[in-house]
């Protein structure tokens, strides 16, 4: 809506502007708090679910009013279409994905030997694209890639999230946190000032969420569509007016990791609706 | 990838109400937005929800651009006999769908 | 005073003007509350009374029967959850025809109409819909004996903080 465009574009100029009152508020709020450091685990952990309203939950809930599960619908019907030059389909070497990728979701990111790094859940698809099913990969954020992402996705719902990091994750990990921790862009804030400090409070109207992604590919209403952690990530990085790095970027991913062990635990909720 | 979603309960008691919910996939971009160079995005949107039970007209809809993205819409239904349920969405540009979903009533 | 000099219609003095069609209707004169630099098209109370008078002719408008299920806050104007349920017995004799949708602050007043019928069983509709403002939402419902029911809910929109990526 050209309306909310424009009113984001003034909001921001408040923002940018020396002499903008609400520039002033949001500095003085953050400049207050003293930077966190450490695990960032916030005390009294809970979902984006529980501060949305009844009738948001309730899109959520209801896997027939979910918009959501029109990809997932997609991703059901990609994951038994043979594809590539080896003439393959997902379900030819993994089967049932209510069986096969029961918890897959709940433990990505995870390391991966060839690329000898973690990977998420996306990578991890198009590595089997490209290595099992000899097909190219699919582009981040294209509507077949979200969907396969979120049906395999569905399948680790009410699971919880099951991050191990081990000699072989731990360095990625570290620069995750550090990442997290981190102040950067013009806006000078860090994920923690946000979403660990300030969590809960509101900015401009909207609640500041914990950030946990235990529901990705969500559909966001911002989005009118599914989306991936990754580009909730970039956004957020444009927010504070910071460098976005490419999706599918190391520094991304090791992000996605740290913030996955950070919400160990917790549910998945794929697909989550989120504001 | 045309994808629409049609729930309702598996079986049905004759005379029972039962609920129909609808949800189809379609940006419904109405027509207000301009990109970030200023250029109106043009309307497209869905304006006409149909559903018939066995052929006959039980609910029908239209929609204009203020209804969401991937527009859903619940309604009602008494049950009457077994047979097919089918939803028909149309809108601009030529746009249609139609999907089906068979009902046993008992 | 409005910003082209002409005076703000009252709520009173325009329901005073509108008659008896909207009695009951909660009809905000359209507010000059919009952002710095935004140009944004609102459909305004005359759009709004006369996409009313196109469903119900001459025809009055009572309030009752007709509620809504709104959040009072949204989480997002995109997408707002919405159930329209009209007190009607929906026996061949009394049932409701079609429940029509309006809203003020949109730059269209239409929403949606829903056609019901006896069949139905129960007189309730659900939907999501999109509320560029806050603003109060309006249901009308034809019923089968020709009389036309409102009801009326109001809702908060705040705007997304952050600026995205277009």
């Amino acid at each position: 809506m050209n309306s909310r465009s424009a009113a984001l574009r003034t909001c921001f100029g408040l923002l940018r502007s020396s002499s903008g009152a609400l520039f002033a508020a949001v500095l003085a709020v953050f400049s207050a708090t003293a930077q966190s450091a450490g695990t960032s685990v916030p005390a009294g952990r809970h979902s984006g679910y529980d501060s949305m309203s009844r009738q948001t939950r309730a899109m959520q809930d209801d896997d027939a009013a979910n918009p959501g599960m029109l990809w997932v619908l997609d991703g059901e019907a990609l994951w038994n279409r043979k594809t590539g030059s080896a003439g393959r389909s997902c379900s030819d070497c993994h089967g049932d994905a209510r069986a096969s990728m029961k918890g897959v979701a709940a433990r990505y990111p995870a390391f991966n030997a060839t690329r000898a790094r973690p990977v998420n859940l996306e990578q991890r698809i198009n590595l089997c694209r490209t290595d099992q099913q000899k097909a190219p990969p699919l582009a981040f954020e294209s509507r077949e890639l979200l969907a396969l992402t979120a049906y395999v996705g569905r399948q680790s719902r009410g699971l919880p999230v099951e991050i191990t990091v081990d000699a072989r994750t731990q360095p990625f990990f570290e620069a995750g946190r550090e990442a997290f921790n981190r102040r950067q862009g013009q806006l000078n804030l860090s994920c923690v000032q946000c979403h660990d400090d300030n969590e809960g409070k509101r900015l401009a109207g909207n609640l500041i969420p914990q950030a946990h992604p235990n529901g990705y590919p969500l559909y966001r209403l911002e989005w009118q569509g599914v989306g991936s952690l990754q580009r909730r990530l970039r956004n957020c990085l444009t927010g504070i007016r910071a460098q976005t790095p490419v999706f599918g970027a190391d520094e991304l991913v090791d992000l996605e990791l740290f913030l996955m062990w950070r919400a160990r635990g917790m549910s998945i909720e794929t697909p989550a609706v989120r504001p | 990838m045309a994808r629409a979603l049609i729930t309702i309960p598996a079986s049905a008691r004759r005379g029972e109400i039962i609920e129909i919910k609808a949800l189809v996939a379609h940006e419904m971009e109405t027509g207000f937005r301009r990109t970030q160079y200023g250029v109106v995005i043009p309307r497209n949107i869905i304006t006409q929800f149909v559903c018939t039970y066995n052929g006959v007209e039980i609910f029908s809809a239209d929609f204009h651009p203020a209804i969401s993205a991937n527009p859903y819409v619940a309604f009602s239904t008494i049950a009457t006999e077994s047979g097919t349920i089918a939803c028909s969405w149309a809108g601009d540009n030529g746009y249609s769908h139609t999907e089906s979903v068979a009902i046993s009533v008992g | 005073m409005k910003p082209d000099g002409t005076k703000q219609t009252t709520r009173r003095e325009f329901l005073l003007a509108a008659g008896g069609i909207v009695a009951g209707i909660a009809i905000e004169p359209a507010m000059a509350a919009t952002p710095i630099g935004a140009s944004r098209t609102i459909a305004g109370v005359a759009a709004t009374l006369q996409a009313i008078r196109k469903v119900v002719g001459e025809a009055p408008v009572n309030k009752g029967k007709v509620t809504l299920d709104l959040p009072e806050l949204v989480d997002n104007g995109n997408a707002v959850p919405l159930t329209v349920r009209v007190d009607s017995p929906m026996t061949p004799a009394d049932y409701v025809k079609a429940i029509h949708v309006f809203t003020q602050k949109n730059p269209l007043p239409d929403v949606a109409t829903f056609r019901l019928g006896a069949r139905a069983g129960r007189a309730v509709v659900a939907t999501r819909m999109r509320l560029a403002d806050t603003q109060t939402v309006i249901a009308i419902c034809e019923l089968s004996d020709g009389t036309f029911w409102s009801g009326t809910a109001d809702v908060v929109v705040t705007l997304a903080a952050c600026l995205e990526e277009l």
